[in-house]
């Protein structure tokens, strides 16, 4: 039973490391970049797509509107203009810019990145987006033309449709989740999450600090710890309740006081004890691991 | 080193180094350096003084020194998070704006655009010869069989200039003769819309260059066969010449950048084919950076032929000068792409 946790333990860790790519700045500290995932490429270019269709709507009214009160099809013209630049600009524009992500990647927390570590050069931005306009659009005409001319057979339609899908889903079969377009830019698509800097729980006074002893402290690692801060910046009573029972059972404890302070008292101990054993070369993954 | 089990607490806060008191030090350095980065972002370089750009790389360095120190030493999660994002931020926003955009878009215009389209001669040639083979076929099968042109030229292009037109009406198209203000203005839409189809086609036939570039020689071919069609078309009526500088005037900057396109496509699929001492992925991503910047060039050349088929068309009639202006065109872009200069070392 207990193998098992730990190997599922062990594993999700494995797949956490698997998704990170060394990164070093000249500096010499590795910055682990992360892979962003298929799933949150997808949800960033449907939202992209929707805005583009947003203002694309917007843009025909507009046009419509000034074309039928001044009567010349000089707003057609313009029209025409106006959508294609919206349709080819409008990821390139963004990538090109400081943040280096379209509205739908900056809602989704990722960034374009130049593979090598240098700067995102504009011809790579360009490169990667007009591949796209491929990726996106080759499914549709094969299914197109499939549908329209009598003289592919059904079965031929199939085989283009599929060839052009394997062309745009490249992206699953690369672990390093390329598009067609990264993979000739030579760019990739990485996490590019903010994390607010909340306040330091391990160093506010608590008044009634209760001491535990080396034994209560050494049933657990730094997953767990980390957990424990997970809850305690949380501040939510239920999940708070539920894992002080966890821990008082475990350590075989009385409930005496307070959910937060028995939590707090522990954690700033437990993290104590795991960084002193840190700066003497000990790391402790989590609970499983043998506390030696 | 284990504390006594009877006394603790006092070893806890005891210790000469605490991650805590290590956060209270440094921490004042994070929130400035969020604070200029967030700046930063804002406003761009231009938004910073002089003492906050003096700050930026000190204030990125203590950032990426305290990561280092945090992740040896501490298990706070929240914290260690904090520093890694900031540090990724402030990374690609000291390293990745390194000048400003007129002085990026002026090295673009003056060197960048045409080293990239010296570099894919080779290819260029190859397209161009592709092109003018389409031409050449469907030119002789057309002038043998006029029949054949249907085959060849959508309906939506060709505007009912086929075979069966009259002799005046395919001089009308070609904007000789007096038309009224309706056709004009009307010919401004069909303008448009070939410049935005052509840079469609374009487009695709830099992006199907991967797939061994295959696709891309055919979809040249084909471009060619079209071009060879109508010209067969008016030849056969006895308007040939004047075919050639309604074709001219414009054509020769949007045919040349149909070709580059094909060309920056075919170095892609052949960088990927024979890849020679780099990884196939080196090769492709090096092949692709010089093909993204032929393609910018691409687009610029097409939105002016743009104007030119849209308005120097429309104004210009007069055939020698139709030709003279396709002339001039040419030997400008051929002058800008070709003519070697000092800075060609590589």
């Amino acid at each position: 039973m207990t193998r098992t946790a730990a190997d599922s333990y062990a594993r999700l860790r494995a797949v956490r490391a698997s998704k990170i790519r060394q990164f070093v700045t000249p500096e010499g500290v590795d910055l682990e970049l992360k892979i962003a995932s298929a799933g949150l490429r997808l949800g960033a270019l449907t939202i992209d797509l929707m805005l583009i269709l947003a203002v694309l709507i917007a843009f025909t009214l507009a046009m419509i509107w000034i074309g039928v009160s001044s009567g010349s099809d000089l707003s057609l013209m313009i029209w025409m203009l106006g959508a294609f630049v919206l349709r080819t600009f409008w990821f390139i524009g963004f990538e090109l810019g400081a943040r280096a992500a379209t509205p739908g990647k900056r809602l989704m927390k990722i960034r374009v990145v130049a593979r090598d570590g240098g700067r995102l050069t504009a011809d790579a931005v360009v490169a990667r987006n007009l591949i796209r306009e491929l990726e996106l659009f080759l499914p549709l005409m094969m299914v197109g033309t499939g549908a329209v001319e009598d003289m592919v057979s059904g079965w031929t339609a199939t085989a283009g449709v599929l060839w052009s899908l394997t062309l745009s889903l490249f992206l699953l079969f690369n672990r390093d989740r390329m598009r067609m377009g990264d993979l000739i830019a030579g760019t990739w698509v990485v996490m590019a999450e903010r994390a607010k800097l909340d306040a330091d729980i391990a160093g506010a006074a608590v008044a009634d600090a209760i001491a535990f002893s080396a034994a209560e402290l050494s049933v657990y690692g730094i997953f767990e710890l980390q957990e424990l801060e997970r809850v305690l910046r949380s501040r939510e009573p239920r999940a708070m309740r539920e894992v002080a029972d966890a821990i008082r059972g475990k350590i075989g404890r009385p409930v005496a006081e307070e959910d937060d302070v028995f939590l707090l008292s522990y954690y700033r101990q437990l993290k104590a004890r795991l960084e002193r054993d840190l700066l003497f070369g000990k790391r402790r993954e989590d609970k499983y691991a043998s506390d030696g | 080193m284990q504390p006594a089990a009877s006394s603790p607490a006092p070893a806890i806060d005891a210790p000469g180094f605490s991650t805590s008191r290590f956060r209270a030090e440094r921490e004042g350095d994070w929130i400035a350096f969020d604070k200029l980065l967030t700046k930063l972002e804002k406003k761009g370089a231009k938004g910073l003084g002089s003492d906050e750009l003096l700050q930026l790389p000190l204030l990125y360095r203590a950032t990426l020194s305290s990561l280092s120190i945090a992740r040896a030493t501490s298990l706070d999660k929240a914290m260690l998070d904090h520093l890694e994002a900031l540090s990724m931020r402030g990374y690609f926003l000291v390293y990745g704006v390194r000048e400003s955009r007129m002085s990026r878009l002026a090295r673009f215009l003056r060197y960048d655009w045409p080293a990239a389209v010296r570099a894919v001669w080779k290819e260029t040639l190859v397209i161009a010869l592709v092109m003018l083979l389409g031409v050449l076929t469907s030119w002789s099968l057309v002038a043998g069989n006029p029949e054949w042109y249907y085959n060849f030229v959508q309906e939506e292009l060709s505007g009912g200039r086929d075979p069966r037109a009259s002799v005046e009406f395919l001089r009308s198209t070609l904007g000789h003769g007096g038309e009224d203000g309706e056709a004009q203005s009307g010919l401004h839409v069909f303008a448009t819309y070939l410049f935005t189809h052509n840079s469609r086609v374009s487009i695709m036939s830099f992006a199907l260059g991967f797939a061994f570039a295959v696709p891309t020689m055919m979809l040249e071919y084909y471009q060619g066969i079209s071009l060879g069609a109508m010209l067969a078309v008016f030849a056969g009526k006895g308007l040939g010449v004047d075919f050639g500088g309604w074709l001219f005037i414009h054509g020769t900057t949007e045919l040349f950048a149909a070709v580059l396109s094909g060309a920056a496509g075919l170095r892609i699929g052949t960088a990927v084919v024979f890849p020679g001492a780099r990884t196939r992925l080196q090769a492709a991503s090096d092949a692709g950076r010089t093909a993204g910047k032929v393609m910018v060039g691409v687009i610029l050349m097409l939105l002016v032929a743009g104007l030119l088929e849209g308005f120097g068309r429309q104004l210009i009639t007069g055939t020698a000068m139709r030709y003279g202006i396709g002339t001039l065109m040419l030997s400008f872009w051929l002058a800008y792409y070709y003519i070697p200069r000092r800075e060609d070392v590589a």
